[in-house]
């Protein structure tokens, strides 16, 4: 009789849900289709293969990340990618959080101490080198972004800070909507970790200027970044492998805890929040339940 | 309908304050005795839903504001340093943002319960009216607050959507620059937005009493579309029936909520608006957050931009005209058959809509999106006027009791005393 009724939760939820939550993942980062038959150079640009879906240890509800993996991780970002991207948001001390690499203070302590910090000015009025503390944040090679480019081509490489936030692929329909339930939200390790490995032969037919490099997962292929893993160029002490495709995947882990550090406090405290709602939400109905009861048993009396 | 005879104050110092100021009274007869229809849905929980939202949205909007720097340089990083430094700042930070989109979820549903069950027709016109202006309002918000964080999608959306205003013949480019407080969108316009989305949530506050006055002056509407005709027979006591059916709406959102909270915080967002605003690179793609993007393809479906904002302002402006261009005598679309099936024609119209203004505006996704916005006017101008008049509607009980109770007439007596009980323990 009343369809709002009838269909209840499940009419609502479809059309709020797909109102909602819909339109916007589409929203995100997408190519747009080729209206006009397109030219097989500007076919080449616009396909992107899907990044590979990894296991992360830090999916869905109960994730938590993998400790030495964020070791390996800082190692890979230290020695490799802090050579040209800043990572201004952390400090050297959020390296022995909980919920992170989690290395001891003193570890942290020494770390600081072998990089030279910019401070001052001092009495004299003039600034001054000194080493490093945990409270100082992660220095850059660079002054500015204008020495970076100069120095690197051209090209700026972006702040790591929140990298694994700003990164995506487009996941397209109805993948999104089964994302709310999975809770898949490392499209952007999966891009970055995908993109590490994308470096391939440059096709046929495609020219690329000078300081451009073709990776196959890169928006329009032609990316500024020169391939900066190979095999065997970070030491690892743990056993693990000393492999591009370990490398890749522990900074993607890393770049993801950099990017949000109370990652795993997040989700510790969603547990217990889902968990008392869930249990008070049955009880709320049954306590609605009785107090109406007077009202229905009256009416079918 | 709401009166405070009924209360009176237990204690001597309860009568000698409520003597000189009645606001317990008040509060009793708009929260407690005020009389309810008995046969309210789910549905309806969302008005309670909408409250709570705009309390949570202001209680976490004052305290990121006390760590948020409203300068062009530091916003983006006063964000992070939100999300990094600040005890639980990460959780108040995803309270906020996730929050903003669960409030415009649960506004569309308040908004569609009251077009199916015919919400808007008199007397509740100004009822509905308050409404429209919270929603306005509510959309200004939104729009200044994801700008504050000074990402990609912040800048370019705020630079995309004041550009609107120029559309405006003549002084559209003087009102621009007034709005932007310069020639582009920079410091000044990130320094008023902030000040204005502090601003705006408590004039939608100001709003909402209205809207809650107005409510309590005519009444609730009910799924029958049936005024009540018998206190007694046809109402419950909001407290504690409403009171307690709102709580368990309000528990069941909150899960939704949390879940994206705790579990999907940035689902609903943009990822290029975890880049900084960069003024020299426009991003591949300027979308809209999801709630406008419906609007969003209106304003896109048609090729004069002049004509567009027009047609983006009025597909908006039309709501406030619903209870004059509905012209079915029937409130409920429980019983109009033929409504119901536009009805919900409607909602996959806008939901279709809200689809292609997240696409390109190019190729078929141009074309849909112009046969969708014809269709969404059409509705109201066309659809609604003339289904009134050639609809025949099902037979309407003769009350909200009968309606709900089974054995008719002497039911009724029954459902009475039902409804009677409550009060006698208030």
């Amino acid at each position: 009789m009343d369809s709002m009724r009838k269909w209840g939760l499940g009419a609502a939820l479809a059309a709020v849900g797909v109102l909602s939550v819909a339109s916007i993942a589409f929203a995100q980062n997408e190519k747009p289709p080729a209206p006009q038959p397109a030219t097989a150079s500007q076919k080449a640009e616009e396909e992107n293969p899907e990044p590979p879906r990894q296991s992360w240890s830090f999916a869905g509800p109960l994730g938590v990340f993998d400790q030495g993996q964020l070791q390996r991780g800082y190692k890979v970002y230290r020695e490799v990618c802090s050579n040209c991207h800043s990572m201004q948001m952390l400090s050297f001390r959020n390296l022995a959080d909980p919920g992170g690499p989690h290395f001891s203070e003193a570890q942290v302590k020494a770390l600081a101490a072998s990089f030279q910090i910019k401070d001052g000015p001092n009495d004299a009025g003039e600034m001054f080198d000194r080493p490093g503390r945990p409270s100082d944040k992660f220095p850059w090679n660079f002054a500015n972004a204008q020495a970076a480019r100069a120095a690197l081509g051209g090209a700026l490489p972006p702040d790591m800070s929140v990298l694994a936030k700003a990164r995506t692929y487009e996941r397209g329909v109805p993948w999104f909507i089964f994302d709310i339930f999975t809770q898949y939200q490392e499209e952007g390790v999966d891009y970055i970790s995908a993109l590490l490995n994308g470096y391939t032969q440059t096709p046929a037919g495609v020219t690329l200027a000078p300081g451009q490099y073709y990776n196959v997962y890169f928006p329009g292929h032609k990316i500024g970044m020169p391939p900066p893993l190979s095999d065997g160029q970070v030491a690892y002490t743990d056993g693990a492998p000393a492999t591009v495709q370990q490398y890749s995947r522990d900074v993607s882990a890393f770049l993801m805890w950099a990017a949000e550090p109370k990652f795993e406090e997040r989700k510790a405290l969603g547990l217990r929040v889902m968990i008392f709602l869930v249990v008070f939400a049955v009880l709320l109905y049954f306590t609605k339940r009785r107090i109406w009861a007077r009202v229905h048993e009256d009416a079918h009396a | 309908m709401s009166s405070n005879a009924t209360y009176i104050p237990k204690s001597a110092l309860g009568r000698w304050f409520e003597s000189r100021l009645p606001v317990m009274g008040l509060i009793h007869s708009s929260f407690i005795d005020y009389p309810t229809p008995r046969n309210l849905n789910y549905w309806w929980t969302f008005g309670g839903i909408l409250s709570f939202m705009l309390g949570a949205q202001i209680l976490t909007g004052i305290v990121l504001a006390m760590h948020y720097t409203p300068e062009t340089s530091l916003a983006f990083g006063s964000i992070e340093h939100i999300m990094r430094d600040v005890n639980y700042g990460w959780l108040i930070r995803f309270l906020h943002s996730n929050g903003a989109s669960m409030f415009f979820i649960a506004v569309y549903i308040h908004i569609f319960r009251g077009m199916y069950y015919g919400s808007y027709k008199s007397p509740r016109e100004v009822l509905w009216i308050l409404g429209v202006i919270i929603l306005l309002l509510m959309m200004a918000t939104a729009f200044m607050g994801y700008v504050l964080p000074w990402g990609q999608m912040s800048f370019w959306g705020a630079k995309v959507i004041t550009s609107l205003f120029g559309a405006i013949p003549a002084i559209g480019q003087a009102i621009t620059t007034w709005l932007w407080g310069g020639y582009s969108v920079d410091d000044p316009t990130l320094n008023r937005f902030f000040s204005l989305h502090y601003l705006l949530p408590f004039m939608i506050a100001g709003v909402v009493v209205l809207h809650v006055w107005a409510l309590h002056v005519v009444g609730q509407n009910n799924p029958t579309g049936i005024e009540v005709k018998n206190i007694d027979k046809d109402t419950v006591r909001f407290t504690p029936y409403a009171t307690a059916k709102d709580a368990v709406g309000l528990a069941c959102f909150l899960i939704f909520y949390m879940w994206f909270v705790f579990y999907i915080p940035d689902f609903l967002g943009h990822a290029d608006n975890y880049v900084e605003a960069n003024p020299l690179q426009t991003p591949p793609h300027i979308v809209p957050e999801w709630y406008f993007l419906p609007f969003y393809a209106i304003l896109r479906a048609i090729p004069s931009k002049l004509l567009g904002v027009v047609a983006l302002f009025g597909s908006i402006a039309v709501l406030a005209f619903l209870p004059w261009l509905d012209t079915s005598l029937v409130r409920s679309g429980r019983f109009r058959p033929v409504f119901r099936v536009f009805f919900w024609v409607f909602v996959a119209v806008a939901v279709g809509l809200g689809y292609l203004g997240s696409k390109p505006p190019e190729g078929g996704y141009v074309i849909a999106a112009r046969l969708l916005t014809v269709y969404y006017f059409a509705h109201f101008f066309i659809i609604l006027p003339i289904v009134g008049w050639l609809e025949t509607p099902l037979p309407i009980p003769a009350s909200i009791a009968e309606a709900v109770l089974p054995q008719g007439g002497s039911a009724a007596t029954i459902g009475g005393r039902a409804a009677a009980e409550p009060s006698t323990k208030g």
